[in-house]
């Protein structure tokens, strides 16, 4: 009998039953689930283009076994403007000309979700580098993803921005 | 005041929300009724003579459709070159088979042997363990100085010898080169490597090949740059498939850089064997396998000698280059070092005699071939490295140095065959001492030196050929392509327009700015016109993006073919207005009588074309659709200047970036915030190449660097934010939008301000080092500083291949 498992998967409680106990979370995704938004960049975990949130935690998920995952809660890129509204990671995106083929934007995005919510970098541009130094862009639109994180942290903590004023 | 429509504004790109919400519709996306699931058995030796192949095994493994071996693909073409070079002997070069899966050899690590069609991607890995292959074991070829001297072992063994080719430029000049440089008051000599580096897009390659059993069609949805380039070499040159069956489909493409360009083993493969299987044949890179079997890029030993007389102009240019090619002749490969790379020679100064030598070397290696700069960056980095070195053995300043050799009337010919038609090389360098506050430097060094760090200043000019190319000429060069770029301008009967494009965007944001250029020259909204791209099937025979092209010739052939659009429109008007056709104005949207009131909409004169009851049918056809070919009548000309700063850690060797500048003439500027884009990444690039990436090889030809643990690409935290201006504007004279490109020169202007700087640093120091060769490591750089005292000079390495990852 195949094993399954049950995850909450962009909002939905979804139960999965897995063909091959080795499916990683992004083959699941992409292969699977019809969910093909994120992307396979190494399979290693050394780019991030993979990135999604476990939890609301971000995860390489091409490293991570699905069968590790029940109970999980799960966002991808296609649950983040679900209702059609970009998400303000992805306005920003767009305002600051923040990637040029789009291959590693999902899992951009998804780190900068991710980093925003982790609180830990703010809107110093030298931590927002360090803390999306995992996710490899080879049109290397770093510039604009700084600035695209740094104008999202800004517009999701309102409070801090009145602090600063 | 910023434009906010049509040439010249940055309307944000129409691209975006499809690629941050996860839509975007890339290769590996589709997925194909029925479709079945190839792995390569790749090499896993440099060099070897395989012995036998048996597949008896894998062919019965669970799920397995059929094993393919190179014996399957004896009745198959060669992956042909595009390009060949004639040497100094006149003698074309030599031009080795390259078979789609390996017959008799293998030639380097990764060169495919056999292949498994399976039901699913683990069946096919799985079975493909299982092939049973004896390889008797060769000398791996793998130093390109070594490979071309006698007695070497041969990479092919119908070849006379290693040498693809011995190639002289201008072969003329020879002579009285050699006696400049004799005679010169200064010669500066320096020998140095362009790394080898791996593109890398971050979408791995993917092909999928379809054939339809009703119809005897075939399509091929590929990771490509190029499509119809793709069609033409694979139907007609392997496969034997007529162009009218075969369709190519390039959807939207994560990031190329040059590496999707080439027409690989693998395509074929899927295409061929979607007949063979009856199924649609799908095959994913792993990114081990994109190290492996992506064309490389650079790869170059180079000696450069600089002469100068008493006044320290220029006098004379020498070059020798081995150029590596690897194993086989990936398809632009040989163009790379000599009619990308020598025609550069001159950069942006006034030296009357030239000499390239570049000999191109076959190797146990993956191939190389065109990667963003392809030629040029390496043409850029020895005559700025060398003027550099010349300048600080003369105890001259750098920048004024070259502003003393600066060209400075255009149009100017070089000695090494080409015309330079527009360009101001003093106003890029001003603009960058100010976008870079050069006058700020000393008081920034103080203050790195306060924090124990050694700063540098590194600064240097680049020119680039763009907008390839003039095809008659190409074609005396060696080129089997023509070098045109294609056009339809489709008008909906409602108004809007359909740009059927031969250029592809993988990056470049065409959808935005192509529109703008049709936008501002009918005077309709952008919104009203759409760009198709990347399927042979729907967009007429176009040679695609590469050599930052897109704008400068596909964007002539959209504005030619728009122009015939207008024109026909405007007879359409006249008659609707019952005025002569000269009279006619478009303007804003809209057609009118010249000094009269009287005007009829563009949609009513786009309806009345489709629906052509009030129309002069006697003299023109219904319908408003164009098509265009624009064969550029040169190359055009970008150019600029870069700056850059850095701090050495004396302790360590670290390297940081702390600023960066360019100020670029890019001519006329269709969409500034993609232009910023594209420069920033080229930039980035650079500095990568500069600082971090080295595809590595052993003695043995075993590719060190194939992973990217082992592979180091910039990632966010290496580089700071880029200062970067492109409003020096020296429109190109012979295009009608006065463009010229855009998308390499980052690439090819960032590396040698990387490592002046570097060198600058070390001789703030007291480390009189003239040279260290990229990437410019940690460990090489303190290597470079502790061995200074004993060697004075800092090369660390002779060869392109080797050393440390």
């Amino acid at each position: 009998m195949s094993p399954s498992i049950s995850l909450t998967l962009n909002g939905e409680a979804r139960d999965i039953a897995l063909d091959d106990p080795r499916v990683t979370l992004l083959d699941l995704l992409r292969e699977r689930l019809a969910l093909p938004g994120t992307k396979k960049g190494c399979d290693r975990g050394q780019c991030g283009a993979c990135t999604v949130l476990v939890n609301g935690r971000r995860v390489n998920s091409c490293l991570t076994l699905a069968l590790t995952l029940d109970g999980a809660e799960i966002t991808t890129i296609e649950g983040l403007a679900a209702d059609g509204t970009l998400h303000p990671v992805q306005e920003a995106f767009i305002e600051n000309d923040a990637f040029q083929c789009g291959y590693c934007t999902p899992g951009q995005i998804m780190s900068a979700v991710g980093l925003i919510a982790e609180g830990r970098a703010g809107d110093d541009p030298e931590r927002i580098r360090e803390g999306m130094s995992g996710n490899i862009c080879r049109c290397v639109a770093y510039h604009g993803i700084t600035l695209a994180v740094q104008d999202a942290t800004r517009s999701m903590t309102p409070l801090k921005k009145e602090d600063a004023a | 005041m910023p434009k906010d429509t049509g040439i010249g504004a940055s309307p944000k790109r129409r691209e975006d929300v499809r690629f941050l919400t996860g839509d975007g519709n890339y290769t590996d996306d589709i997925n194909v009724h029925g479709q079945a699931y190839v792995h390569f058995l790749r090499s896993d030796v440099a060099h070897g003579r395989i012995t036998s192949i048996d597949t008896a095994e894998a062919g019965a493994m669970p799920g397995v459709v059929r094993v393919f071996t190179g014996k399957d693909f004896e009745g198959v073409g060669s992956i042909p070159c595009g390009w060949q070079v004639t040497g100094r002997d006149g003698k074309p070069m030599q031009e080795p088979a390259h078979p789609v899966l390996a017959q008799g050899k293998v030639r380097h690590v990764g060169d495919p042997i056999a292949a498994v069609v399976a039901d699913t991607p683990a069946q096919a890995r799985d079975a493909a363990e299982a092939i049973m292959v004896d390889i008797e074991d060769l000398p791996a070829v793998v130093d390109m100085k070594a490979a071309v001297a006698d007695g070497a072992t041969k990479v092919h063994d119908d070849l006379e010898n290693n040498l693809c080719y011995d190639w002289g430029f201008v072969e003329d000049n020879r002579d009285a080169v050699d006696k400049a440089i004799k005679d010169a008051a200064h010669v500066t000599t320096l020998e140095l490597v362009n790394n080898r580096l791996v593109a890398n897009p971050m979408e791995p390659r993917v092909a999928v090949g379809v054939w339809e059993k009703g119809t005897d069609n075939y399509t091929l949805y590929t990771t490509s740059q190029n499509p119809h380039v793709i069609r033409l070499l694979m139907g007609a040159f392997v496969l034997g498939i007529p162009e009218h069956k075969l369709r190519v489909v390039a959807p939207d493409v994560g990031g190329g850089f040059g590496t999707k360009i080439f027409h690989y083993a693998e395509e074929a493969f899927c295409t061929f064997a979607a007949k063979a299987c009856r199924r649609p044949v799908k095959w994913t890179a792993s990114r081990s396998e994109a190290f492996m079997s992506d064309a490389h890029g650079r790869d170059h030993v180079t000696k450069i000698e600089l002469a100068l007389d008493a006044d320290h102009n220029f006098t004379a240019v020498r070059t020798e280059t081995y150029a590596n090619m690897g194993a086989y002749l990936s398809t632009f490969a040989p163009s790379v070092p000599t009619w990308l790379h020598g025609t550069l020679m001159a950069g942006n100064y006034r030296t009357p005699l030239i000499y390239v030598n570049v000999k191109a070397v076959f190797t146990n290696t993956v191939p190389v071939d065109a990667y963003r700069g392809a030629g040029r960056p390496e043409a850029t980095f020895q005559l700025e490295r060398v003027i550099d070195k010349a300048a600080r053995e003369l105890g001259v300043d750098p920048i004024e140095l070259r502003r003393k050799n600066f060209i400075t009337e255009f149009p100017y010919a070089t000695p090494v065959a080409v015309e330079y038609d527009t360009g101001d090389y003093p106003a890029t360098m001003d603009k960058l001492s100010e976008i870079a506050d050069l006058s700020g430097f000393d008081a920034r060094r103080k203050e790195s030196e306060a924090k124990g760090k050694w700063r540098g200043l590194g600064v240097n000019c680049y020119i680039e050929a763009c907008g390839i190319a003039p095809s008659n000429l190409v074609g005396q060069l060696g080129a089997r392509a023509g070098l045109y770029e294609s056009a339809t301008v489709r008008v909906n009967a409602t108004g809007g327009i359909t740009v059927m494009t031969g250029s592809h965007s993988h990056g470049q944001g065409h959808e935005t700015s192509f529109p703008q250029v049709i936008a501002e020259m009918i005077g309709i909204d952008e919104s009203m016109v759409e760009i198709v791209h990347g399927d042979t099937a729907n967009t007429p025979m176009g040679m695609g993006t590469y050599g930052s092209r897109s704008i400068a010739v596909g964007g002539s052939a959209m504005v030619r073919a728009a122009e015939k659009v207008v024109n026909k429109a405007k007879k359409i008007a006249a008659h609707l207005l019952e005025a002569s056709d000269s009279d006619i104005e478009l303007k804003e949207g809209k057609f009118s009588v010249a000094g009269t009131d009287k005007s009829v909409a563009w949609g009513d004169v786009t309806l009345a074309a489709y629906v052509p009851h009030n129309y002069p049918l006697e003299d023109i056809e219904p319908g408003l659709e164009e098509t265009a070919f624009y064969d550029p009548a040169n190359f055009t000309y970008p150019s600029g200047a870069y700056a850059c700063e850095v701090e050495v850690d004396p302790e360590t060797g670290q390297v940081t970036i702390e600023r960066f500048a360019a100020a670029d003439d890019f001519g006329n500027v269709i969409n500034p915030m993609i232009v910023s884009g594209q420069v920033h990444g080229g930039i980035a690039q650079g500095v990568g190449q500069a600082l971090l990436e080295n595809c590595s090889y052993d003695s043995e030809g075993q590719l060190l660097s194939a992973s990217y643990m082992d592979y180091a690409m910039p990632r966010a935290a290496d580089l700071p934010m880029f200062t970067v201006d492109h409003s020096c504007q020296t429109p190109c004279t012979h295009n009608p939008l006065g463009v010229k490109g855009c998308g390499e020169a980052g690439a090819i202007g960032s590396p040698p301000s990387v490592v002046n700087a570097v060198i600058d640093a070390l001789h703030s120091g007291g480390c009189k080092i003239d040279h260290i060769d990229m990437p410019l490591t940690p460990s090489r750089v303190w290597a470079a500083m502790t061995g200074a005292a004993a060697a004075g000079h800092g090369t660390a390495e002779g060869r392109s291949v080797g050393g440390e990852v």
